[in-house]
């Protein structure tokens, strides 16, 4: 039977919130490290809003989007009908378990499958949204497990710039203000590379191409 | 609605320099190569054809086309501005207040011609009010740059830009549904000029004008520009309710409003470090890059043909 959900109403929600994200935000991606091409990758982004992804999803060209898939929370896209609708459907989320005390799946575990499966993935290292004043949260240590696991995978710095003006955490209506989405040099594990100096290595590498693009 | 048979004839001339000025682009590329100086220029060309298109189309739809196409470039343009002002969260509901309430209802009123209501709107309602809605959010840092920056955003992206299609509401004795040609008039004299100081300043540019500001500007692009522009309002006097000598000065009067209007917006992006307001126009930068001189001047023209030339 024709899956009118996945085939129909997916693609056109998927179109829908692109087309809402350019008119709120006109964004725009800036290639400043790698080229837009069909090459496997984990972009890692600063993490300030929920539509973070939206924009990164936006920007990446269509045959480079159908095979982005976002890492995000199950609790926050499960929890309602639409949510589960837009996070499963649309943008074939890897929906994880962020709580380490109830999770049955390996989040490491989901997101390896994933890229094994050829598709690329979006990954907020800082775990959570940052509210503060400071350019980046410490990150957590998921993106060096899945890099250890995947040490063949590009991993992409990307930076979202302004969105957090646009939709403030706790607002509903959002602001029209200029976005945009800046990808950075890809790095790789290294040999040997122990976990706090690889993290240290991607955090900066972030926070270096966040300072570059508010100079 | 019938666009007066003076339109047809200027759409004519302004189609014939933009098939002209595609063409020497093409011959300047075929003669450099492709260099940056000369893929700008077929990327501000074509981005003229696009932006002539569409006000042709809506000067055609009549005077709701002309309120709805301004109306969405007061959005593109607010957008841009509003980006580098100084705001912080608690700014969010007056933000919100300016794109979705302001500017559509000082749009409306233009559109239902209530004159003494659009005046006065922003001038003196937003700019009591909107401190007002920002100030109940209790935080104090940075208090009057972020209001005073917002309204400024206000009344260029907002408020002066909506004096463009407020012209079509003037009534002139003997101009009866011309009025879509003062919108042309002072659109075509404020563009050309831009574009003439761009091209005097190429070809003569030695002596610069403002050199913190722009530093592109020189002395013979700016006299070579507004003086050429000028020449060609004058000889624009037949669509219009002036005589040459009218038509020369009043087009005198919005090149010098435009050129240093766009002096004020640069020393804002400097100000704020930025090159371009925003992307959105390929080879010109956003809109308010394109609007600045515009903004600046129509404001200025709409009043003094207000009180010259119309009766109400």
């Amino acid at each position: 039977m024709f899956d009118y959900k996945k085939h129909l109403l997916a693609p056109l929600a998927g179109s829908a919130i692109t087309l809402f994200a350019r008119l709120v935000t006109a964004v725009r991606g800036v290639w400043d490290g790698c080229e837009p091409v069909a090459r496997q990758r984990v972009y890692f982004a600063n993490h300030g809003s929920n539509g973070d992804f939206v924009l990164v999803w936006t920007v990446l060209p269509p045959a480079l989007r159908a095979q982005t898939r976002p890492v995000a929370g199950s609790d926050y896209w499960l929890n309602t009908p639409l949510k589960a609708f837009v996070g499963r459907d649309v943008f074939r989320a890897v929906l994880i378990d962020r709580n380490p005390e109830t999770r049955t799946l390996d989040p490491v575990g989901q997101m390896a499958e994933a890229l094994e499966q050829g598709d690329s993935l979006i990954l907020f290292p800082e775990g959570t949204r940052n509210t503060g004043d400071d350019l980046l949260l410490p990150f957590k240590p998921g993106l060096f497990h899945l890099a250890q696991k995947c040490p063949d995978v590009d991993l992409v710095p990307t930076w979202i710039d302004n969105l957090t003006s646009v939709m403030p955490k706790g607002e509903v209506i959002p602001v029209p203000l200029l976005c945009s989405v800046t990808f950075g040099e890809p790095l790789r594990i290294r040999e040997g590379e122990e976990k706090l100096e690889f993290i240290t290595r991607a955090e900066d590498a972030l926070r270096a191409l966040g300072q570059e693009v508010q100079s | 609605m019938n666009t007066p048979a003076e339109f047809s004839t200027l759409m004519i001339g302004v189609f014939a320099i933009l098939i002209t000025a595609t063409v020497i682009a093409r011959l300047i590329k075929a003669r450099t190569g492709t260099t940056e100086l000369v893929e700008n220029l077929i990327a501000r060309i074509n981005a003229w054809w696009g932006m002539v298109a569409l006000l042709a189309i809506a000067m055609i739809a009549g005077k709701t086309g002309v309120v709805i196409l301004f109306a969405l470039i007061s959005f593109a343009a607010l957008r841009e501005f509003l980006t580098l002002t100084t705001k912080r969260r608690a700014d969010h509901y007056a933000l919100l207040v300016s794109f979705f309430i302001v500017l559509p209802l000082q749009y409306i009123l233009i559109w239902t011609n209530w004159y003494g209501m659009y005046s006065i709107f922003i001038p003196v309602y937003v700019f009591l009010l909107l401190p007002i809605v920002a100030v109940l959010r209790g935080d104090t840092e940075n208090f009057l740059v972020r209001i005073a920056e917002t309204q400024w955003g206000l009344m260029i992206c907002v408020f002066a830009a909506s004096h463009v299609p407020a012209l079509i509401m003037l009534e002139i004795p003997g101009f009866e549904g011309k009025n879509v040609l003062l919108i042309a008039f002072l659109v075509v004299t404020v563009q050309i000029s831009d574009v003439l100081q761009y091209v005097w300043g190429k070809l003569l540019g030695k002596h610069k004008i403002a050199p913190k500001l722009s530093p592109s500007k020189t002395w013979e692009g700016f006299l070579g520009g507004v003086l050429s522009a000028s020449l060609i309002g004058a000889g624009l006097w037949w669509m219009t309710p002036f005589t040459p000598l009218q038509a020369f000065v009043l087009a005198l009067m919005c090149t010098l409003l435009g050129f240093f209007g766009g002096l004020v917006m640069s020393a804002i992006k400097r100000d704020k470090g930025v090159k371009d307001w925003g992307h959105l126009i390929a080879g010109h930068g956003g809109f308010v890059d394109r609007l600045d001189s515009v903004v600046f001047s129509a404001p200025i023209f709409f009043h003094v043909v207000r009180y010259f030339w119309s009766v109400a």
